[in-house]
């Protein structure tokens, strides 16, 4: 019976005990860089970039249970707001990604309210999602302000600048932008997730007709879900075009942009706040792999060198392996571990 | 209608008054365009928009078929439906190049291959997930998609490819006629491989609703859509209808895969745009009616012929997503389908 209960109630819960090890990761993150250098300083500061998109996703799809298949729509807002902000106005990337994520924000306001008004749920909402996001990306490619399927490069000042957020010497300051990003959207799921705008969401998320019966208004907390979600996911888009210095419209709105972000929570676990950051941290791993390995293959997989797109393979299998398996996540099979562990 | 709907339950109401609703728009615009003297000057140009809707249509409508059936029957939304597309593209295309089979005879392999392979998918992966939450099975099957589109890249690379039909141009005896290809009709062009296209894809959509209708077989799985339960209750096996059905759909874009080789490129990735418009479509004619489906490519087919001619320059797409849009919050049941 205990067992039993944990299992339905611990999704929900974030003791303080989750919140003193978010500190601690936190802690570890910020001297990660010490020991990194390079490539491997790379490697970790995409991994918080996609982090920082999966614990946005995961207000949205995890607490409320908005499942979105269209989270590329926020990340391309936020991504072109500051590639245009910059290179037309001359505007620094911080006021990019504040701008870029309220529009974000107000987009996902908009269309949630269209969607929820009509009543879309579960799957029905999921392709609305997806055809608000294709809808983007067709609009950004036919439209010459934002230079169509061109896409936007970033011109390279040169130097260390904090103002734009281009580091060219020290790489390193990149990754504290990120992390601080992170640790702002983090820290906002923390607030969520105690507050009792977190509470009424997973009502919704749980059973939506008896959390509207109960007096709980279900519009409401939805809407403050998207919009929470799509302004943190834009963020990380902004941060994308800052460190790639580039965006076209399929890296911005297409529907691959969608499921990776998707993607990280989904492997972590789904609404529970250690979620996208394990699942970032394993699949950045697993990438890195399967790269290295197609680069120099062991004699007895001679013929990978080189090839293309054994990684998007390995992440589809995962994504298979995971629903079928465990469809609770790495975070939900730790847990069902430490439960047994502790009976 | 409610025979055909293998989602829905009841009927609805209002149906005459929406086809009326229906033929008096059309009546306006055409008057309209008559009256302004736009007929005048663009008729040759609409005439070869509507043909091409039509034509490239039919195929939306066959691949639509296969999507809606698996969403009506299974319950699911599935993302790797142009995934299998694209095995079956590639399927035809090797056929073509490395034995040179003809690709409307490498349908007898196509078909049957991908049902095999629907039947495998369902098996292995969709049915163990079967009572999971809907996003589960949603999320498998896009994880599916992801792996067989990766799988395709490490085999064949992203290079589009494609092949030449030798009798693409030429004539065509039948009988008391002769058709020279490409013909015209009312001045536009049709080029053979899209005639052959809508003939058989219109022929393949016929057979898949009178096997729903007619057969034992299409009554177990039209019984197992409606009520899962009363089904098993009076002695059907649900799993295998549902192995069957998925196997279906993927033998329905394994015809189109074929279908629509001679004048389509392969890449891994082209079955996505059919996926993508299969899934308007299927919301446009309401989920899990196959008769909507096989409206709705027709009308998505135009929509999408209409948007290059009034938004030059723009992708086909944007009008089929407008719509899309519009459909998914007026009207999410599907213009043919009814409100359960």
């Amino acid at each position: 019976m205990n067992s039993l209960f944990k299992r339905v109630a611990s999704p929900i819960r974030l003791g303080s005990k989750d919140v003193r090890g978010l500190f601690v990761v936190v802690v570890l993150l910020a001297v990660l860089p010490l020991f990194l250098s390079g490539f491997g300083l790379t490697i970790a500061t995409v991994a918080l970039m996609f982090a920082l998109m999966g614990t946005g996703w995961n207000m949205m799809g995890g607490y409320a249970g908005q499942f979105s298949f269209g989270h590329a729509a926020y990340f391309g807002i936020g991504a072109y707001s500051v590639a245009v902000l910059l290179t037309k106005y001359l505007l620094s990337p911080w006021v990019g990604l504040l701008i870029g994520g309220l529009l974000a924000a107000l987009f996902g306001l908009l269309t949630g309210f269209l969607s929820f008004r009509y009543k879309l749920r579960g799957p029905y909402f999921a392709l609305a999602t997806f055809a608000f996001a294709e809808m983007l990306r067709l609009l950004a490619s036919s439209s010459s302000f934002i230079n169509k399927s061109i896409g936007i490069h970033i011109p390279l000042v040169g130097g260390d600048d904090w103002a734009r957020i281009q580091f060219e010497d020290t790489r390193r300051n990149s990754y504290f932008v990120i992390l601080f990003l992170l640790v702002l959207a983090l820290a906002t799921t923390v607030w969520m997730v105690r507050a009792r705008v977190g509470h009424y969401m997973v009502a919704i998320r749980d059973d939506e007709d008896a959390a509207a019966a109960l007096g709980v208004n279900p519009l409401r907390y939805k809407l403050i879900a998207v919009a929470l979600s799509g302004f943190f996911t834009a963020l990380a888009g902004g941060f994308y075009v800052q460190y790639f210095l580039f965006i076209d419209p399929d890296l911005a709105f297409g529907a691959l942009v969608s499921i990776q972000i998707l993607l990280r929570p989904i492997v972590g676990g789904v609404g529970t706040i250690w979620g996208p950051l394990v699942g970032a941290g394993v699949l950045s791993l697993l990438g890195e792999w399967t790269r290295a390995l197609v680069r120099q293959p062991p004699a007895f997989l001679g013929f990978l060198q080189g090839v293309n797109g054994l990684d998007g393979m390995l992440f589809g299998a995962i994504l298979i392996a995971v629903i079928i398996f465990a469809p609770d996540g790495v975070v939900g099979v730790v847990r069902r571990i430490r439960a047994r562990a502790h009976r | 209608m409610t025979e055909t709907n293998v989602a829905t339950r009841g009927r609805s109401g209002s149906r005459n008054s929406r086809i009326a609703l229906v033929v008096f728009g059309v009546a306006a615009l055409a008057l309209l365009a008559w009256v302004t003297g736009w007929w005048e000057s663009h008729h040759t140009i609409f005439a070869q928009v509507m043909v091409s809707g039509l034509l490239i249509g039919s195929v939306y409508s066959l691949v639509s078929m296969g999507l809606s059936l698996v969403f009506g029957v299974l319950d699911i939304i599935n993302f790797a439906h142009g995934a299998l597309m694209s095995v079956a593209m590639y399927v035809a295309f090797v056929l073509a190049r490395s034995y040179g089979v003809d690709p409307y005879l490498s349908l007898l392999v196509t078909i049957p291959l991908m049902f095999i392979i629907g039947v495998f998918v369902q098996a292995t992966i969709i049915n163990p997930v079967m009572d999971a939450p809907l996003h589960s099975q949603l999320l498998l099957t896009l994880g599916l998609s992801l792996f067989i589109q990766n799988l395709l890249l490490v085999l064949f690379t992203g290079t589009p490819r494609s092949i030449e039909l030798p009798y693409a141009s030429g004539s065509l005896g039948l009988g008391l006629v002769t058709l020279d290809f490409p013909f015209r009709l009312f001045g536009a062009v049709v080029t053979l491989p899209k005639a052959i296209a809508f003939i058989v894809s219109l022929l393949l959509a016929g057979a898949l609703f009178l096997l729903l209708q007619r057969t034992r077989l299409g009554t177990a799985i039209r019984a197992a859509a409606q009520d899962p339960e009363g089904a098993e209750l009076v002695g059907i096996d649900v799993r295998r209808v549902y192995l069957v059905t998925f196997g279906i759909g993927a033998a329905s874009v394994g015809a189109a895969g074929s279908l629509i080789l001679p004048f389509f490129f392969v890449s891994p990735t082209a079955g996505e745009t059919f996926n993508i418009i299969a899934f308007v479509v299927v919301v446009l004619g309401g989920m899990g009616s196959i008769r909507g489906a096989l409206a709705g490519g027709f009308l998505i087919g135009l929509t999408q012929e209409l948007t290059q001619l009034f938004v030059p320059g723009s992708s086909k797409l944007i009008g089929v997503f407008a719509l899309f849009i519009l459909v998914l919050l007026l009207r999410p049941e599907g213009l043919f389908g009814s409100r359960t």
